[in-house]
């Protein structure tokens, strides 16, 4: 049983992930973020995952809307900074920029590659609430032939835009795994920030 | 005097062994509720990283080339049928666990669902009872020990059943120990069941091959990351990731 829940949970997780990071928020005016705004945020982004993902195009035309919605919905600056953990620290400005750059990439052929398994699904936002400083909407995934499962997006305005920054697949959250993922990649360059962005680049 | 101890059937000594493992874990459980943990504690990791390279290497050489004969993820009824006909087995197990939880609602609907999927769902082969609405909850004897107040303890990885805890790893035991369903079946049925289960998990190796191959085999680090999304979810199953603790606010560093 317990097999079964991470089993399912990986698979959750991956698939909750790839819709999430395209699910990013649509730009509003320059008004301080409220519940409402954030769930209509994600409710927009999901309606263009859920276009996307019936529009019947192949793969490779769903890669490319995926990463330019990332690009456009997504605080990629925040997730990358985090995704680097400590690291960031050290890193000069230059080093960030392209660290950046070289992550969204990265993320976008990591989680574009998953998109097949959300033909025939969709996303439906259930409630919103504020949590801490920012706002956290849930959503509930419906993929074929899956139990629906939890899917939960955290909003921020303090990128100065309305952009989702974190999405947690139940229980696992993007910026975690993210951060494990890139802080193994780094241990594996012994530390070197300049090689870890040019393998990111190959994708 | 000593005469009845020898005439305990195995079954009986089994249901005793059981009860004191129970009075054990009770004694343990006298603490309050343990704070919902964060990070990861794994002081075995040397260990673990051994035993996960072990069960990379079953499911690289075993696991993975026979789930390959199973066809396409999310394959055909036959695939489900025994996937439904296992899950329909741990229900009576569930059922126990909701019990210990004092959880009576949550053992209500799985028996409900028990009784449903026997009959109408011929054996459990079908699911008629999530159709109905009654979909029930999977439970183990890990999740009953959280709900007594035991922390989850250290990380473990497990001979062939992948990432634990050292609560759950003791559930795992428990649960194999007092499953009802292991009780009543004997040789060849109770054959059939275990056969069914791992089917049931080659089947899911199968369904969920492109996740579980990204993160055994595309992550930098396939320990690392399967630790990561197993402590993550399993937190999440028992309600412990509702703290506000556990959010993270990148904008607040």
């Amino acid at each position: 049983m317990q097999n079964n829940h991470s089993m399912m949970s990986r698979r959750r997780f991956a698939a909750g992930f790839a819709l999430g990071s395209v699910a990013l928020a649509l730009p509003f005016p320059a008004l301080a973020l409220n519940v409402d705004q954030a769930r209509a945020l994600i409710d927009k982004a999901i309606g263009e995952i859920n276009t996307a993902i019936a529009s019947g195009k192949s793969q490779t035309a769903l890669y490319g809307d995926f990463e330019r919605i990332f690009s456009r919905y997504a605080d990629v600056p925040t997730i990358a900074r985090s995704a680097l953990g400590v690291a960031a620290k050290s890193a000069s400005k230059a080093q960030m920029t392209a660290f950046t750059k070289a992550f969204q990439t990265y993320i976008s052929h990591k989680y574009g590659a998953r998109f097949r398994e959300f033909i025939g699904g969709k996303i439906e936002v259930t409630d919103a609430k504020p949590v801490k400083s920012y706002y956290e909407v849930i959503s509930v995934a419906h993929l074929k032939g899956e139990a629906p499962f939890d899917v939960r997006w955290h909003v921020s305005d303090k990128s100065g835009k309305n952009l989702f920054f974190n999405i947690i697949i139940e229980g696992v959250n993007m910026l975690a795994s993210e951060r494990t993922e890139i802080g193994s990649m780094l241990d594996k360059r012994k530390g070197d920030i300049d090689a870890l962005i040019a393998d990111l680049k190959k994708g | 005097m000593n005469l009845t101890i020898p005439s305990l059937s195995d079954r009986k000594i089994r249901i005793l062994s059981t009860c004191a493992g129970l009075a054990c874990t009770l004694a343990v459980a006298g603490c309050a509720a343990p704070p919902a943990p964060d990070g990861v504690n794994d002081p075995h990791e040397a260990e673990n990283r051994e035993m996960h390279a072990m069960n990379l290497a079953v499911d690289t050489h075993v696991l993975k080339p026979i789930s390959g004969g199973f066809g396409r993820p999310g394959g055909g009824g036959a695939q489900q049928g025994v996937a439904n006909f296992a899950n329909n087995l741990d229900l009576p197990g569930d059922v126990v666990n909701d019990l210990l939880q004092l959880r009576i609602g949550k053992a209500a609907e799985n028996t409900l669902r028990f009784a449903i999927n026997s009959t109408v769902g011929i054996a459990g082969l079908f699911d008629p009872a999530t159709a109905a609405g009654v979909a029930g909850k999977k439970t183990d004897f890990g999740e009953t020990l959280h709900v007594w107040g035991v922390g989850e303890g250290h990380y473990l990885v497990l001979p062939l059943l992948g990432p634990s805890t050292a609560r759950d790893a003791l559930g795992e035991v428990v649960d194999y120990a007092m499953n009802p369903v292991g009780r009543l079946l004997q040789p060849p049925e109770s054959y059939v069941a275990t056969a069914a289960k791992v089917a049931s998990k080659i089947g899911d190796r199968a369904r969920y091959s492109e996740t579980v191959d990204s993160v055994l085999y595309d992550s930098a680090d396939g320990y690392a990351q399967a630790r990561l999304l197993y402590l993550q979810n399993r937190r999440y199953e028992l309600g412990q990731t509702a703290a506000e603790a556990d959010f993270e606010d990148p904008y607040a560093e």
